[in-house]
């Protein structure tokens, strides 16, 4: 398929404002329209990037088993776990819980794994697993939806609001999952998204 | 200002997942699958019918309780903005800004925001592109954010239980309100974001409706 059009590979277009582009040989490229980064400027950070991916997701594992918030007002102290946490809404909202589980946990954790099925096979130089294309595609689809963030910046307004009637402490669960935020975050930054769009389609 | 190379430009389609580029008329990205559209004209019709949802969730979102707090013997229903205002006067200025700007002013100015771009492709409404360039990244930016207010009702509703002392229980509200984040998001991310920079290539076309019909007779095989 390349074959027959080779001059198209050579060039992009940006997502956000469709610019065209010759994909530069070396270096990174940022749109000069809308500022999108199309080139990161290291595109050869793989093997950091799967190392953070792997990091995050072990943080992730052990935020979820230890506790994560302990409260204490009276003579009484009540512990809850980021689980516990997303599962606050009973009966009719319901539904509720499962969307908070979602977008805080598990949309957050399946993208790393779908990056981790990408990204371990181009790191090791070996082709691209079966259906790594689909599977990157809703890995990029599924990034706004991923809100670890949102929740823990959730966490301090909530600590503020009650701090007056009771004592709240971080469990280190919170660190855990905090650090887990800030090392997706330097991931989704190092990635460079074309080279390895390009890494999938040549195998 | 020179008008800018564009893959419409050239007769190419790029793909909005991976940046590919393809001949006008694929119909799907032959490298990541996604479905290839010059310009997701059509759409504007889902960005308008998730808009509206979005508004009509947000009605109860305000009008019901988000927090429903027993304290002893007392009982209260706070909606978002009683709840903001109790803050408010119990001196956490602070805390209320953050909750009003999240609940409040993002949802509206989102709601503004993307029906202003949406009529701005649809009718050429004459503006300045840096703003609508500059609204459009805020959509993006802080749209997400407004979920803050869902996520500070889950932990507190989680963590103040002490039976009958004091108890923080979730209110409709709360649904009501991810509701209306959740089909904002759908409405923005519906949004052909490469039509509000087509805006600034052609001013010698400003008001003239036709000129995306002019596009896709050039380009018959788009969808």
């Amino acid at each position: 398929m390349n074959d027959s059009r080779p001059t198209q590979n050579t060039r992009l277009a940006c997502p956000t404002c469709d610019t065209l582009y010759d994909v530069p040989v070396s270096g990174g490229l940022t749109c000069h329209r809308c500022h999108t980064i199309l080139v990161a400027p290291a595109r050869r950070a793989g093997l950091l990037t799967l190392l953070i991916a792997l990091a995050s997701l072990g943080l992730i594992y052990g935020a979820i088993t230890l506790p994560f918030l302990t409260i204490k007002r009276f003579w009484m102290s009540n512990d809850a776990t980021l689980i516990q946490t997303a599962l606050a809404f009973e009966g009719p909202l319901l539904v509720l819980s499962l969307v908070v589980l979602a977008l805080i946990l598990i949309l957050p954790a399946l993208r790393l794994g779908l990056t981790l099925y990408v990204l371990t096979p181009v790191v090791l130089g070996a082709g691209a697993l079966p259906g790594a294309a689909t599977v990157f595609r809703w890995s990029e689809a599924l990034r706004p939806w991923s809100m670890a963030e949102i929740f823990v910046l959730g966490c301090g307004v909530a600590l503020i609001k009650i701090v007056a009637m009771a004592e709240v402490m971080f469990g280190p669960a919170f660190y855990m999952f905090a650090a887990a935020i800030i090392l997706i975050w330097v991931q989704d930054r190092l990635t460079c998204r074309h080279s390895l769009w390009e890494a999938v389609e040549h195998g | 200002m020179a008008e800018a190379v564009t893959a419409r430009s050239e007769g190419l389609v790029g793909c909005q997942r991976c940046g590919r580029v393809w001949d006008m008329g694929t119909p799907r990205c032959g490298r990541c699958g996604a479905k290839l559209t010059s310009r997701a004209y059509r759409n504007l019709g889902t960005v308008w019918f998730f808009w509206a949802l979005g508004i009509i969730a947000y009605i109860p979102a305000n009008t019901l309780p988000m927090l429903e707090t027993r304290l002893l013997l007392t009982t209260s229903d706070d909606t978002i903005i009683e709840g903001a205002w109790k803050l408010l006067t119990h001196g956490s200025v602070g805390v209320a800004i953050v909750i009003l700007a999240a609940s409040v002013l993002i949802p509206l100015a989102k709601f503004a925001a993307i029906a202003w771009l949406a009529l701005s492709v649809q009718h050429r409404l004459p503006s300045s592109p840096k703003w609508r360039h500059r609204v459009y990244e805020a959509v993006e930016l802080i749209g997400r954010w407004s979920m803050i207010d869902v996520f500070v009702v889950a932990i507190l509703s989680s963590l103040v239980q002490f039976s009958v002392l004091a108890n923080v229980k979730p209110g409709p509200a709360a649904l009501a309100f991810a509701l209306s984040v959740i089909f904002t998001m759908l409405s923005a991310l519906s949004f052909d974001s490469r039509m509000i920079w087509d805006l600034d290539d052609d001013p010698a076309l400003a008001g003239k409706r036709d000129n995306l019909t002019a596009v896709k007779k050039t380009a018959p095989t788009q969808r």
